[in-house]
């Protein structure tokens, strides 16, 4: 593949949108009947789903602590999410992923008040176009909360990149495959914390600095899209009559 | 429905909703930070100016046992001297034989299988339960042991306390214009026994509504409508004049 103008004549980007500007961004709480909380989160064409159960005990006691609850965490990318078919078998990515995405909540889960149970939180990437690990954390959060974990606050990612010399935030696909840079970040704002901080490619230190602000931008919009879809999960309840 | 001094507000996980000082009634849902409190959970925030007092009560989350409790459980494992409940905790409940029996048992002579199989319904009373070790439930009391008839409607534990309503009045309605024998259960679990099939279909849709309009005011008078409603179009009673 030829590598695209990312950053257009008019300073906009490929897709039209503003460097700082998110991707369309669809949140939906409780899709799921089966599980205890869940979350479907769209970042333009991103799509992941989120599922917890529990908390419940489980057959392998060894792993158990006796003071708080364990986060068990699964990110996986379905078979027809990617363009060419991905075998479903957790890759190392997906493993890492796991792990840096349980570590993302685990510093806003209140686990001490189930102690010696397990929280599961499944993630499926149905759609991937660049950003998943972020829109995981969001729906993870999410799903959480819907399962009615008790929770500091939520936490939200968004990933911010620098192509073709400009900082720009929510990366897509091809700004990750093109860019010089990509920066994935998940805060929770209310509690002004970051938990989840990478980065790919190369930034300078001031570079850094404005990207980690733009990302905390960026997230604090996401923030108040997943208070409203929490919300609306009851508001959108209708009386029968 | 409420004095003027209490205001309530759906909240979600990190939203602060108060501040200063106010004695917090639901710990588990509340944390301070910065002076401020803070929901935990999804649910609805009461802050009363007057009594100086805030709480979040839940919309979702699992049941967490209380000595006390009356629970519905299902049994998921015949042991040598105990069965193992699921009564919808994060822990599995034990009932030990010595309790449900009345009397020691010999494991080398009895299976316990013989009272109380896998599958098996039981109310039972949550008698301990710390944290430090799974909930013991206790099936001495009046009225407690194995179930042998009626339904289980399920539903949220964080519902319940809509089922029972203010001074049980929700639940003297359910009984009262089903003419159904209502348990409800602090796990969820109501236990319904009703004289006939229709009437349990009617007030299970009424417990269910309940459940779904949990938040919204004003749930008792379109619960009490509802059943009328239902119980007419099913050709329970001939029409209004008979609902009361």
């Amino acid at each position: 593949m030829e590598r695209p103008k990312l950053i257009r004549e008019d300073g906009l980007r490929h897709d039209g949108r503003r460097p700082d500007e998110l991707r369309p961004t669809r949140i939906t709480v409780g899709v799921l009947n089966k599980a205890s909380g869940s979350a479907l989160v769209e970042y333009g064409g991103t799509k992941v789903l989120a599922a917890v159960y529990g908390p419940r005990e489980i057959p392998q006691k060894h792993l158990l602590l006796p003071d708080r609850a364990i986060i068990r965490c699964r990110y996986h990318m379905l078979s027809f999410s990617t363009h060419e078919r991905k075998s479903p078998a957790l890759s190392r990515r997906e493993i890492e992923l796991s792990k840096v995405i349980r570590e993302a909540l685990e510093p806003v889960v209140i686990s001490e008040t189930f102690p010696r149970t397990a929280i599961d939180v499944f993630i499926e990437v149905i759609n991937a176009d660049g950003g998943t690990r972020t829109a995981a954390v969001t729906a993870a959060s999410l799903a959480l909360a819907d399962a009615g974990v008790p929770m500091r606050d939520l936490v939200v990612g968004v990933a911010v990149g620098k192509v073709d010399g400009v900082l720009v935030l929510d990366v897509d696909e091809l700004e990750d495959m093109f860019g010089e840079a990509d920066m994935p970040v998940a805060a929770a704002p209310s509690l002004g914390l970051v938990t989840l901080l990478q980065l790919n490619g190369v930034l300078t230190r001031e570079e850094f600095d404005s990207a980690l602000k733009l990302a905390l931008r960026g997230a604090s919009q996401i923030y108040e899209k997943s208070r409203e879809a929490l919300r609306d999960k009851y508001m959108k309840v209708r009386v029968e009559e | 429905m409420e004095s003027q001094e209490t205001h309530r507000a759906l909240v979600v996980p990190g939203e602060a909703f108060a501040e200063g000082n106010y004695k917090v009634l639901t710990p588990s849902y509340v944390i301070r930070v910065n002076k401020k409190y803070v929901a935990t959970v999804v649910g609805l925030a009461q802050v009363n100016e007057e009594a100086k007092e805030v709480s979040v009560i839940p919309l979702e989350g699992s049941y967490v046992p209380q000595p006390e409790d009356l629970v519905v459980g299902y049994v998921v494992g015949v042991g040598l001297t105990s069965w193992e409940l699921d009564i919808r905790a994060p822990f599995s409940a034990t009932l030990y034989a010595v309790d449900f029996l009345g009397r020691p048992v010999n494991p080398a002579k009895e299976d316990l299988s013989k009272y109380l199989a896998v599958g098996d319904t039981v109310l039972a009373k949550v008698e301990v339960f710390d944290r430090s070790r799974g909930p013991i439930v206790t099936t001495r009391g009046k009225g407690l042991g194995k179930v042998t008839r009626g339904t289980v409607v399920e539903i949220s534990p964080v519902k319940v306390a809509r089922v029972i309503g203010r001074k049980g009045s929700m639940h003297q309605l359910l009984e009262g214009e089903t003419g159904c024998e209502v348990l409800v259960t602090r796990n969820g679990r109501i236990l319904v026994n009703c004289p006939n099939k229709e009437l349990e279909d009617v007030l299970a849709m009424a417990i269910l509504k309940i459940e779904r309009e949990a938040h919204i005011p004003g749930l008792t008078d379109r619960v009490k409508e509802f059943i009328i409603r239902e119980k007419v179009r099913r050709g329970l009673i001939g029409g209004e004049a008979e609902a009361d």
